[in-house]
């Protein structure tokens, strides 16, 4: 039994010195600028470009929920112009970035892990080691960067579409006006608003991407490797999403 | 100069090399046999940094290779050629673009750098394949590529992996005259990890056997084909049925 916990202790503490280790190998490639801007450029388009359609898919929808939600929940106790507030607020602070991020965390993640994870188990990685090129620089970095900085555009995006949503479904299906939803949309609005889920936004665009790359290029043996270190990847994904969600929570409201 | 001092290195409870020491004099090509799985693919990754040693050390013209900071082993990797066992181009590239990655690393000017690829690809015959990517080749192709792109750096030093497993023979027989064109022609220092006792004894200045993680026996072709030792024969008669009793004699320490 103690033998059994200090071998899960060490094994712990082992992974989390790989982790460290991983990090401060990121950060000292991340000097090597003329490795990776070009190839960030790239990543921005696969990471965030690619990554709208899914975005807006579930923005459309969960804002056509929450107006109906919301009224559903209202009935006679509150104005129905609150649903505008409820609408605005839930998507911009929790479900924009929360919804989006844990769809991406399957799409980009599994994306990165399952690239670089076959890089690595046909020696591709060992390949642009050999060819003087340091792997973070030119794999890590780029990708980690492209999803920090568009995933809070993913997601703005995604905010507004999900707002868009919401009011027509207002407007159609509540006999709520326009100028009445408006009203409630800017009734306690603030800045903070906005950029608290962008902000979380991002976070979640370098966790994903960091644990995307790092199951990645930690593959070992073939195919099963491969598929095992992009299930994890999704996995621990989701998990850092929520992990952040909260954290920022008691950090910033 | 390449130097492997008393090298150790394992993964896990398993150990692979267990005191491996080989000279490789530059301009010689050396060719490194044994089993698969005995450890020659683990010695070769320890020369350009993509392995470190658990005791000893590989020394690249008197530099210790894990000592050497990053630049340094940027350095040091920028005169050494790898060809993979299976090539290991990047797929999502064009072949063109698998030779220039490299050779953008060297401050070649754009003439310089097309002057060089093209060189490459024309010295493994496969000029015209410029914008192919490496799902489109066939197994010989890749590992030519696999060449052009090492040779396309003008290393000093080249290192093959494995380079005619899994080719017909007539492919195979190509590869080695590439091996021996591109010493002829560029003046390598090479080591060759192989099983393929053909390759061996084509392009080989002297042969080196692993055996147990370490060197067995080490000499020029003539002497490993004449060898008495009891491993050796075994091996590169490729006789299966004198296994049981070239382990007794390996253990009883007759040669």
């Amino acid at each position: 039994m103690y033998n059994a916990l200090s071998i899960r202790v060490a094994g712990w503490l082992t992974q989390v010195g790989k982790v460290g280790n991983f990090l401060r190998d990121v950060l000292r490639s991340s000097k090597e600028v003329g490795t990776w801007a070009g190839l960030t450029a790239v990543q921005m388009r696969r990471i965030g470009v690619q990554s709208l359609p899914i975005a807006i898919f579930i923005a459309v929808f969960t804002g056509i929920v929450l107006s109906l939600l919301s009224s559903y929940s209202f009935t006679g106790a509150v104005p129905l112009y609150f649903v505008g507030t409820f609408v605005g607020k839930a998507m911009m602070l929790e479900l924009a970035p929360v919804l989006v991020g844990l769809a991406l965390a399957g799409r980009v993640g599994a994306n990165i892990a399952a690239e670089l994870g076959t890089m690595r188990v046909t020696e591709q990685v060992d390949a642009l080691e050999t060819l003087a090129y340091d792997p973070n620089s030119y794999l890590v970095v780029p990708r980690v960067l492209a999803a920090t900085l568009m995933f809070p555009a993913v997601v703005a995006i995604a905010t507004a579409v999900g707002i868009f949503s919401g009011w027509i479904t207002a407007v159609n299906l509540l006999d709520l006006s326009t100028t009445e939803f408006v009203k409630g949309l800017r009734l306690f609005y603030q800045f903070k608003d906005l950029w608290f889920g962008l902000v979380k936004a991002m976070s979640f665009g370098a966790a994903i991407a960091l644990i995307g790359c790092y199951h990645g290029l930690s593959t070992r043996g073939g195919a099963e490797g491969v598929g095992r270190e992009t299930t994890t990847a999704v996995v621990r994904g989701a998990e850092a999403i929520l992990v952040l969600d909260a954290f920022w929570a008691v950090v910033l409201l | 100069m390449i130097v492997f001092r008393d090298l150790y290195k394992g993964f896990g409870e398993k150990e692979v090399l267990r005191g491996f020491s080989l000279d490789v004099q530059d301009g010689e090509t050396v060719v490194v046999i044994g089993y698969s799985g005995s450890g020659k693919s683990v010695a070769l990754k320890h020369v350009v940094g993509l392995l470190e040693p658990e005791q000893g050390a590989v020394e690249v013209d008197g530099q210790v290779v894990h000592q050497l900071d990053r630049d340094g082993l940027r350095g040091l990797r920028s005169q050494i050629g790898f060809v993979f066992q299976f090539a290991a181009l990047f797929d999502s590239m064009s072949v063109w673009d698998n030779l220039t990655l490299g050779l953008k690393r060297q401050n070649l000017s754009q003439r310089e750098m097309s002057e060089r690829a093209r060189e490459s690809l024309a010295m493994v015959d496969l000029l015209g394949s410029e914008d192919k990517f490496p799902a489109e080749l066939s197994g010989g192709m890749r590992k030519r590529v696999g060449l052009a792109r090492a040779i396309a750096l003008r290393p000093k030093y080249l290192l093959y992996d494995e380079p005619t497993t899994g080719l017909d023979p007539v492919t195979a027989a190509v590869i080695n005259q590439l091996m021996i064109r591109t010493r002829e022609r560029l003046g390598v220092t090479s080591i060759v990890v192989t099983h393929d006792m053909t390759s061996a004894y084509a392009v080989g200045d002297r042969i080196a056997m692993l055996y147990r993680g370490a060197i067995r026996q080490v000499g020029s072709v003539e002497q490993i084909q004449r060898t008495h030792d009891a491993v050796v024969r075994q091996f590169i008669e490729g006789r299966p049925e004198a296994g049981a009793d070239a382990e007794a004699a390996a253990a009883g320490g007759t040669a």
